[in-house]
């Protein structure tokens, strides 16, 4: 489908969302909400060791007592055949998964689950974890991605040879992959550069920080049918997982979805569900497993912390000639982190003729990295963009103004292949410039920083079903979860189709029996992809009661329009409303439902650029965020409130991640903060309100115009607030949280080093 | 797990008394945390909250008496309180989030014997007086010999602290509190520092005590401060010379919420903020 202007009415108004009433007055039902009749509690052991050998399980003490009514291991889940499933941006593979849920042989973190009970009580099945008794024989362990690369380093899986580099190596390591984006040549670019700068970064491993943790209840029946109810970011992936691990037939479970509290890209696996299957179906009843904080954290996918340089040339007219970036990712206990959006998209919002950017993918002691809002880009564009701000000092250019002349645009060819499209980088650049923040007066120890953000945002897989009630009414059934209040853009979208207000349409996200397969929640693609699925099927519906309106003035369909949510025909001034139409449907064919699924292309990034104004404790190294403004380009904003809301949460998440958010672990690689005392995520009253600006520039394959804009704003946070701290100053923070210590101890080395000259 | 609530003192001191492994139940924001996560587990909880006198503010003839099982909000929104000792109800005000200071009490904050507890170093900034309870009767001592260590006290078995005393004061007195965290609530002082001043007409100090706080296994009363600031107006040298006395009386560790060398940092040039305010505070005060 392709972008046409039109005249909307309902498509960028903010109508209560429809699932707004539920969830303010509690009434939602997440995952832990729900219960059964015989219901078993399941508890979690988990290793107390960052790395270890397995010897042996022994469960018998733990199945002995009263109470317990199933016990699993390791032994107990069969490993899969090899293969790989695709969870909106990130890759599954089958057999790490399964060494993930349950240790077999060895451990690979602090957290890592060696067994499952399940128990008539919580009690009970947390006094036969205790019970359980396994014999470790703990091996050294490496956590700090630089040390996991050294020749030196203790090897966690003895057939992980790297990927990506010729010849094949002939001894393991610990990095399981080299990729490079590359184009032009640096050296060429390097030697037409008349500024030059090279800058080292780290950040530490970060979570995802959703509210809610996982959950789940799972019921296996005699008969080999199965139902799970938890949260996630998408059922039939949970489905697809689960039948994988437990060798079922796709018919044989339905994945009923939860509301979910929070994911942002976590929720896009499974943990707890085939471990709750496989104790229901050995206890012949149904099972809840929930996780706590702790666990959540220490288990979990954090992303990854990151080691990168970025080295990065230009010429004295501003003009950008070439970048050279070397980014290290944090894998976690298996491969697969992802280093390739950072490589691809750090210098995105860029037109650079010459690019050499290289990633490395290392396998380390923490859980598994899995997806985080935007996976992987807030690394790379914390190095490429503080490497920028200092450019531009350096050539006494304003920092907007050289990232304007350096714009990728329509026609400009992208790092990772593609040429754009329609972007909106110089929309959002020239919209920050002209904004009253930019201009105004800071006082002493403040500084205002300038950090843009690229986001590609996928299509992918989606189905909606618009169903015509008699009353006129809509139930619209979809398939995605919804965790940025898609459910409102979506009846949105096919409220304006129809010609009908928002409120007359309900919208359902359905268990996994009820339509037809969707991808994830994720990618920023359920407003674009799910977006057009449900276009194409309103369209289906309005055909549909065209033809009966047809039929009922007894003339050719073609004689018939629609507007304003009725049947028009055209050559006379008749008119059927939807519910005039719906009520003789029994006599005109039966009932009325439009259907599409699509696999939808062409899903239009998302650039954005953030200004944040901050002020710096010189005394206590503590920084307070004192105004935040967010420019982004959304396409066309359906809910303008929703979007906003995008660009809030993902600035506040970067906020966080700046100032205080980081795995700590002590000497034996155990995680330190596992709470959200110590895990500091950012809370009310630490964020100013944060303003977002909607920049609307047309994606050309959406009919409404809609890009995916949950992922792009927590890209710029982390160097928009480094950058604002060197204004205040004049130190340059480059190795992420700038929490207070770091902060004073920065500040006095700087002191120091301008007292010796 | 037993739960009781009595309604008098006497009461349960006598359940504290002859329950092995009971403990002290007011807003239970730290104790239930500590039950729930398997880090405390108690034959009984005795949950004073239910005695009057636990959770009344008066002003006496010897000063404001603070029942132990008063919350924070019950502290901040006590106008005379507050207006004679702003520091003291700061402090209260810092705990936790507004949610929790609807709950969290003083008594609880001080015998929970947290090296971080944000009032303990404002009540003994303030001379507070601990009021106890017990089986052998009454007594009465300085708050600095409630906590003896992280998560000890010097209470005897069956024990209650029942109110603190905040004596009266001479015209021109104040104090302040402030503590340095990475976020603005919800979290756990690195450093904190309490002083109460006392002035005399011409602005000079005539009294002077500062305790800090998590800085130690207890909370500290920095015995230099008299010597440090009595007699002077806070000129800069006097306040560079309180905040090296504060870092030198630390004695931090180095974990995950901050090193030794910024806790020592940070503890002075807190003390010294909130000798600023406090005099401040002093200079308008009747």
């Amino acid at each position: 489908m392709t972008y046409e202007p039109k005249n909307l009415r309902v498509v960028g108004t903010r109508p209560i969302r429809h699932d707004g009433a539920d969830k303010v007055t509690g009434r939602a039902n997440y995952a832990s909400d729900f219960t059964l009749p015989g219901m078993l509690w399941g508890r979690v052991l988990r290793s107390p060791h960052a790395h270890t050998r397995v010897i042996s399980i022994n469960t018998d003490k733990a199945r002995a007592l009263p109470g317990v009514k199933a016990v699993i291991t390791g032994a107990d889940l069969t490993l899969p055949p090899p293969g790989i499933t695709q969870a909106g941006e990130s890759a599954i593979n089958t057999q790490h998964l399964a060494k993930n849920l349950l240790a077999r042989d060895k451990v690979f973190y602090d957290g890592h689950p060696v067994a499952a009970v399940a128990a008539i009580s919580e009690a009970i099945a947390q006094q036969a974890l205790g019970l359980i008794e396994v014999v470790y024989e703990v091996l050294p362990h490496v956590i700090d991605v630089d040390e996991a690369m050294r020749d030196d380093a203790p090897l966690l899986h003895d057939d992980l040879f790297t990927e990506g580099v010729e010849p094949k190596p002939e001894k393991p390591s610990n990095i399981a992959k080299r990729i490079f984006v590359g184009k032009g040549d640096i050296a060429k670019g390097f030697a037409e550069a008349d500024i030059v700068i090279e800058r080292s970064f780290t950040t530490k491993a970060v979570h995802q920080g959703y509210i809610e943790p996982q959950g789940v209840v799972a019921n296996y029946a005699e008969d080999g049918q199965a139902m799970v109810w938890c949260s996630s970011q998408g059922q039939f992936l949970i489905r697809d997982l689960c039948i994988t691990m437990l060798g079922m037939e796709a018919s044989s479970l339905k994945v009923i979805p939860a509301e979910i509290g929070g994911g942002f890209g976590g929720k896009t696996t499974v943990y707890l569900e085939p471990l709750a299957l496989m104790l229901s179906k050995a206890a012949g009843r149904p099972v809840k497993l929930t996780m706590t904080r702790g666990e959540v954290l220490r288990a979990t996918g954090p992303h990854s912390g990151s080691s990168m340089t970025a080295k990065i040339g230009a010429m004295k007219d501003g003009t950008i000639t070439t970048a050279e970036v070397v980014i290290k990712f944090q894998a976690g206990a298996f491969p697969g982190s992802p280093v390739g959006a950072a490589v691809m998209f750090c210098s995105a919002p860029y037109d650079i003729p010459n690019l050499s950017i290289t990633g490395y993918d290392v396998v380390v002691n923490i859980p598994k990295i899995h997806a985080y809002r935007a996976p992987g880009a807030p690394n790379g564009a914390f190095a490429f963009e503080t490497v920028l701000d200092e450019l531009a000092r350096e050539l006494k250019m304003d920092p907007i103004d050289f990232r304007a002349k350096n714009s990728a645009v329509e026609g400009s060819k992208s790092p990772y292949g593609p040429t754009h499209g329609p972007i909106g980088g110089i929309e959002c650049l020239s919209s920050a410039k002209n904004h009253p923040h930019y201009k105004a007066n800071l006082g002493p120890n403040q500084g205002r920083g300038v950090a843009s953000g690229f986001w590609i945002n996928i299509g992918g897989q989606s189905a909606a079903t618009v169903v015509v009630n008699r009353d006129g009414t809509i139930s619209l059934v979809e398939g995605c979860p919804d965790i940025g209040g898609t459910r409102a853009s979506l009846a949105m979208m096919c409220a304006e189709v129809l010609g009908i207000v928002a409120e007359k349409v309900r919208p359902s996200i359905v268990d996994t029996t009820a339509i037809a397969f969707n991808d994830v929640t994720g990618g920023s693609r359920v407003t674009f992809a799910t977006g057009i699925a449900v276009v194409q099927a309103t369209e289906d519906a309005v055909r549909q009661m065209r033809e009966r309106a047809a039929k009922m003035w007894d003339i050719e369909v073609d004689q018939v329009g629609w507007r304003d949510g009725a049947a028009q025909e055209l050559n006379g001034n008749r008119s059927l409303t939807i519910s005039q139409i719906a009520q003789k449907a029994a006599k005109t064919g039966g009932q009325i439902m439009g259907h599409a699924s699509i696999n939808a292309h062409g899903a239009g990034p998302s650039l954005t650029t953030h200004l944040c104004d901050v002020e710096v404790d010189r005394e206590t190294g503590k920084i307070t965020i004192l105004r935040y403004t967010t420019f982004q380009d959304a396409g066309k904003a359906v809910h303008p409130s929703y979007v906003e809301g995008q660009m809030q949460g993902g600035a506040a998440q970067g906020i966080g991640w700046a100032l205080n958010e980081e795995y700590i672990h002590d000497a034996q690689g155990r995680l330190e903060n596992a709470g959200f005392l110590d895990y500091r995520m950012p809370v009310a009253s630490d964020l100013p309100m944060i303003d977002a600006v909607i920049i609307e520039v047309p994606n050309p394959n959406h009919p409404f115009g809609v890009r995916g804009v949950g992922e792009a704003p927590i890209v710029p946070p982390l160097a928009a607030i480094a950058n604002a701290i060197y204004d205040a100053t004049g130190v340059r923070m480059r190795d992420l949280p700038f929490s207070p210590p770091k902060v004073l101890a920065a500040l006095e080395a700087a002191g120091k080093a301008k007292a010796n000259g | 797990m037993q739960y009781q609530s009595p309604a008098s003192i006497d009461e349960a001191v006598a359940a504290l008394a002859s329950i092995g492994g009971a403990c002290v139940l007011a807003g239970g924001t730290d104790l239930l945390v500590q039950l729930r996560s398997g880090t405390a587990s108690r034959a009984a909880v005795i949950d004073v909250k239910n005695i009057a006198a636990l959770r009344a503010i008066a002003e006496t003839a010897d000063g404001f008496r603070i029942g132990a099982a008063v919350c924070g909000a019950d502290i901040t929104e006590h106008a005379a309180l507050v207006a004679a000792w702003p520091g003291v109800a700061e402090a209260a005000g810092l705990i936790g989030s507004t949610q929790i200071q609807g709950r969290a009490s003083l008594g609880g904050n001080v015998c929970n014997a947290s090296p971080a507890a944000d009032t303990t170093p404002a009540l003994i900034a303030a001379r507070a007086v601990a009021e106890i309870v017990g089986p052998n009767g009454k007594r009465s001592i300085p708050v600095e010999q409630i906590a003896t260590g992280p998560g000890k006290t010097s209470l005897a078995s069956g024990e209650i602290v029942v109110s603190f005393l905040l004596p009266t004061r001479p015209a021109r007195s104040a104090d302040a509190y402030l503590r340095l965290i990475p976020r603005t609530e919800m979290d756990i002082a690195v450093a904190g520092a309490g002083v109460n001043l006392t002035l005399g007409e011409d602005g000079t100090i005539a009294d002077a005590r500062v305790a800090i706080g998590a800085v130690a296994p207890t909370a500290l009363v920095l015995d230099a401060a008299p010597g440090i600031l009595v007699g002077t107006k806070l000129d800069e040298a006097t306040l560079a010379t309180l905040a090296e006395a504060a870092g030198a009386a630390a004695r931090p560790i180095d974990d995950k919420r901050g090193t030794i060398d910024y806790r020592r940092k940070v503890v002075g040039v807190l003390a010294k903020r909130a000798a600023l305010i406090a005099y401040g505070r002093a200079k308008g005060a009747r």
